[in-house]
């Protein structure tokens, strides 16, 4: 058996509300909220990143598979906001955390799939028998341009899970991937803020390949939407992920306890990856997942899980997502948002 | 700070590695060429908890040069449960909030960058334990 045998995450403490953006920009606030679902979102402090939360993240996982960090075999984090060009965050990761010297690691980008590749990977090395343990992580800061849509939802977080063959929490049961050339959204080299090709990163981008990975995993494994007790979609905003829930018949019993985005943002390469760190939060033993991510450029990773006994043993011994996510919340207003993501030019 | 000095800091300033006198028991942080307590240089490395309470703090308002976005922010020094004591930024609160004896809680942060072309400084911090 292969699967989870840890997993944690890390919510900055600040907090934006929608209309506190809009009003700078002179937009509709009860628009944005009505019609993208979103009501606030994370943002990081000046002194957190990419690395930073993926490091706290995955001491949270560790916490719950209470394993030997030395013994973790590969390290592999996905994001799109890598604090270097070129310098890996894996290596910042694995120091932290007590894993190097005997680790292989590498960082990933695929827009907001990065996370779940990681995992792909991470799984897949344990199945082989390559490493005892594999560490995945899908952690974002994510940028936004100021004014543009994207700003309403770019947010921050990481959520870290633990690859193992004994003692799991959650096992794999399959996995499935949907990819095509498809540019949706990009970032070109040397460019602060990611592009995007507004209404075509719908119907031909998001909602075709995640319905195109769900339709194959659930065909190559005989499965129908009310099998699942739960089910994960990537969220880069609150209306995509319930109109594609609905679409392939699943209920708001099976994609409410995942759903982050109205008050957590997008966090990219997070985004899945937390949902499906809040549903285990909740899971009892016995309970089948679908986690569903998407990466513009585009592509659909998919999983399924069963949790198994042990997780109510090991739910506790970390914060839970929606803790990180409802409690001990700083609001900030525009000026401040604007000084902590550096958006403001300084003389140097 | 020069890349070869916080190079060779990593596994206090990461991981909060600490010495241990295999003699006498008491621990170090940073570690020390002998013990403190009984002048033995037989140590062992262990990893401290990351939790403790504030034993005195200040607020810092005029901030040294890479912290001017952060300001007003606490700087303490926190006892540690095993006993050190660590001077370190105290991060996401309100600094005025902050008082003697409350708990905190170990966070891998970003401490400062050499420019926008240099290496980015990592290390620890403390927040408030407040159980996320």
């Amino acid at each position: 058996m292969t699967g989870i045998v840890g997993y944690g995450t890390k919510i900055p403490r600040y907090r934006i509300k929608v209309e506190e953006i809009a009003k700078v920009w002179g937009a509709d606030a009860p628009t944005y909220k009505r019609g993208l679902n979103l009501n606030e979102k994370s943002v990081p402090a000046p002194d957190e990143d990419c690395a930073t939360l993926s490091v706290n993240a995955a001491l949270n996982a560790l916490k719950r598979a209470e394993i030997d960090p030395a013994d973790i075999g590969a390290v592999y984090v996905g994001s799109e906001s890598h604090p270097y060009a070129v310098k890996p965050t894996g290596t910042i990761v694995s120091e932290a955390i007590g894993a190097c010297p005997y680790v292989h690691t590498a960082d990933l980008e695929f827009a907001c799939k990065a996370g779940t590749e990681g995992m792909f990977i991470a799984l897949n090395l344990v199945k082989s028998g390559a490493v005892p343990y594999a560490l995945a992580i899908g952690a974002d800061t994510s940028q936004g341009a100021p004014g543009d849509a994207l700003e309403y939802s770019a947010a921050a977080g990481a959520a870290a899970f633990i690859m193992g063959k004994d003692n799991l929490i959650a096992e794999l049961k399959d996995t499935h991937c949907f990819m095509t050339d498809t540019p949706d959204f990009w970032r070109r080299e040397y460019k602060h803020y990611p592009e995007h090709g507004g209404r075509f990163t719908g119907a031909p981008a998001y909602f075709k390949h995640v319905t195109g990975a769900v339709d194959a995993i659930l065909g190559k494994t005989n499965m129908k939407p009310d099998d699942f007790k739960y089910v994960i979609f990537h969220q880069p905003n609150g209306k995509f992920p319930v109109l594609v829930a609905k679409k392939l018949g699943f209920t708001e019993q099976q994609y409410l306890p995942g759903l982050l985005s109205p008050t957590l943002g997008n966090t990219y390469s997070g985004s899945s990856p937390m949902g499906f760190a809040a549903t285990l939060d909740i899971a009892k033993p016995g309970d089948l997942i679908l986690l569903i991510s998407y990466g513009s450029g585009a592509g659909s990773d998919a999983f399924i899980f069963e949790t198994t006994e042990k997780i109510d043993e090991v739910r506790n011994r970390a914060p839970k997502l929606r803790t990180q996510l409802d409690e001990h919340k700083i609001y900030i207003e525009y000026g401040t948002y604007a000084k902590f993501r550096k958006k403001i030019l300084l003389p140097n | 700070m020069q890349v070869p000095r916080y190079w060779r800091e990593i596994p206090k300033r990461y991981r909060l590695e600490a010495a241990q006198c295999k003699k006498c028991l008491n621990i170090s942080f940073p570690e020390k060429f002998s013990c403190p307590e009984c002048g033995s240089r037989d140590f062992k490395t262990i990893k401290l908890s990351g939790k403790g309470k504030i034993s005195t703090h200040t607020i810092i308002r005029i901030a040294p040069e890479g912290f001017n976005d952060q300001v007003p922010y606490g700087m303490g020094i926190i006892e540690m449960d095993e006993g050190p004591r660590i001077m370190a930024q105290i991060t996401d609160c309100d600094p005025e909030k902050l008082k003697t004896g409350d708990r905190m809680i170990y966070q891998f942060r970003r401490i400062r960058e050499d420019g926008s072309t240099g290496v980015i400084m990592y290390a620890y911090k403390f927040v408030p334990d407040v159980g996320i």
